[in-house]
């Protein structure tokens, strides 16, 4: 056992060397994989922000509860006691058909039509803030409907339902990219290591000559694949922090227009090191391919 | 030690470069393969470590058959016999004493011993001094010693030498073979092929002369 973890110790240093060796086609071949995984890494990260942040953005849904003409005092105070029993609300407020006519005279155009009116036409409402997602909304828009002196339910969830939907196909669309730039990370490991085993056939083959065993031979290339994936995990968690930060000052300006202190923020610690763990797992994989395809070809004759 | 009975090797393309081939080899021996080029000199040196199997016939070498030997068990052969090349194979990328220490990376020594064991090797070939230099900027004798201190340095009770004077001057080749005579003198069984005759009648040792794949009568 300690034969075997000094043997993968000793092949790790020596494979940390060779890429220091060649400082530029290192780099080169970490920018390739950063920049492949930096793409769909950068729109999950804006897809998690926008999830974790619309329902705060415009507080929560609202519902709106428009209570019949002939809704007395009582049945005003009887219908907020049933409301406040209701899980599924947050907040709750009563607009009078008197506060809702004075909103109306503020916009001016109304102004003219509403002075000509003989009666109030409007009705008295409740203005309700919801939790929860479109199909909890549906349920409360039914509940809301039974109550009595309740004359109408608009439920503005439409909103989510879209919003919903819009994330989930960009959920779908970084899915496939993250698919395909995988796909290239493999292939590109795969040319790495096919070039790295023909850069070094005289060594292979005087190996095998004096007694080294496949698995010792072929263990360097599956350290360098790991290797080189994991550096390009994590170059392209540098571009992804390196791009929202630099983001972040206009989107701020932005929001806070909006009276809103939004910013995207980054991954946490679990994101990132799985991410890695992601990355590297390709390479191992790309030069495993690599390995099995070109090593056999060398023998010494 | 080693074995070969009846051992026929044809190529694809249909040369065959032994025929018929018997012999045996006990531990301790110093035997020189003679014979002029074709004759199936390094046929019959590449069928001992399994560079080369068999058409028919077997090969015996510490009582495994090579024939029908796994591919996961070749390593472990091979370990145990000590190659010396014609061309001597090193590796240009690494200084001497690296080129030493190829051998001890897969059999598991710790650093500090194999580094111990390498040197004691290159002060068997005289190269001590040189073992920071780059096996390039060395003379072709330096380089055929070098190439001998690799073989030898995992201790093999077989040397297999083919051709090692080849492309050496006289004395460098006399120094070589002497190395190797030192070696078989400390009980390795040494297998050397040559078709320099000066250098075989002046040791007088036991020779098999191949002509064209046989033993020559």
């Amino acid at each position: 056992m300690s034969t075997w973890l000094r043997q993968h110790w000793q092949t790790l240093g020596m494979t940390l060397g060779r890429l220091a060796r060649d400082p530029l086609a290192a780099l080169l071949n970490v920018m390739v994989i950063g920049v492949a995984l930096a793409l769909p890494l950068g729109g999950y990260l804006l897809l998690q922000n926008l999830a974790g942040v619309a329902p705060r953005m415009t507080g929560s849904p609202q519902v709106s509860l428009f209570l019949a003409q002939d809704a007395g005092k009582n049945d005003i105070a009887a219908l907020e006691a049933q409301l406040k029993q209701i899980p599924g609300i947050s907040a709750l407020r009563f607009v009078s058909r008197e506060q809702a006519l004075e909103g109306l005279k503020q916009s001016e155009n109304l102004a003219d039509v509403i002075a000509a009116l003989q009666t109030n036409p409007l009705p008295d409402a409740f203005v309700l803030e919801a939790r929860g997602g479109a199909a909890e909304l549906e349920k409360l828009e039914t509940q809301l409907g039974a109550l009595p002196k309740v004359a109408h339910v608009q439920l503005d969830s439409a909103w989510v339902r879209r919003l919903e939907s819009l994330l989930a196909l960009g959920r779908m669309a970084v899915m496939i990219l993250a698919a395909l730039l995988a796909c290239g990370l493999v292939a590109v490991t795969f040319n790495t290591i096919r070039l790295q085993i023909l850069t070094q056939k005289d060594e292979i083959e005087v190996s095998k000559l004096i007694g080294a065993t496949d698995a010792f031979i072929r263990r360097p290339f599956f350290h360098l694949g790991f290797v080189q994936g994991a550096l390009g995990g994590l170059a392209a968690l540098a571009i992804v922090y390196l791009s929202m930060q630099i983001l972040n000052g206009s989107i701020l300006a932005l929001a806070q227009l909006y009276g809103s202190d939004f910013k995207l923020r980054f991954f946490g610690m679990i994101d990132c090191l799985a991410l890695l763990a992601f990355a590297a797992v390709l390479g191992w994989v790309g030069a495993y391919m690599s390995v099995s395809r070109h090593l056999s070809g060398i023998e010494p004759r | 030690m080693i074995s070969f009975n009846q051992v026929r090797k044809s190529y694809r393309g249909g040369h065959e470069a032994l025929r018929e081939l018997s012999f045996a080899i006990e531990p301790g021996e110093l035997v020189f393969i003679t014979g002029r080029s074709g004759a199936g000199k390094s046929t019959l040196l590449k069928l001992i470590p399994a560079i080369e199997r068999p058409t028919s016939g077997t090969v015996l070498v510490n009582g495994q058959n090579i024939g029908s030997m796994r591919r996961a068990a070749i390593p472990y052969l091979r370990r145990n016999l000590g190659l010396v090349f014609q061309d001597q194979k090193l590796l240009y990328d690494r200084n001497v004493f690296d080129n030493v220490m190829l051998p001890l990376a897969f059999t598991g020594h710790a650093h500090k011993e194999a580094a111990r064991r390498a040197r004691a090797a290159l002060d068997k070939v005289g190269l001590l001094a040189r073992e920071k230099a780059n096996p390039i900027t060395l003379s072709g004798g330096e380089q055929q010693r070098l190439c001998i201190a690799r073989a030898v340095v995992n201790r093999p009770s077989i040397l297999l030498a083919d051709e090692p004077t080849a492309s050496l001057d006289s004395a460098s080749a006399a120094e070589v073979v002497e190395m190797f005579r030192a070696f078989n003198q400390v009980g390795v069984t040494v297998l050397i092929a040559t078709h320099d005759e000066a250098l075989v009648q002046r040791l007088n040792p036991r020779v098999l002369a191949l002509e064209q794949g046989r033993l020559a009568a």
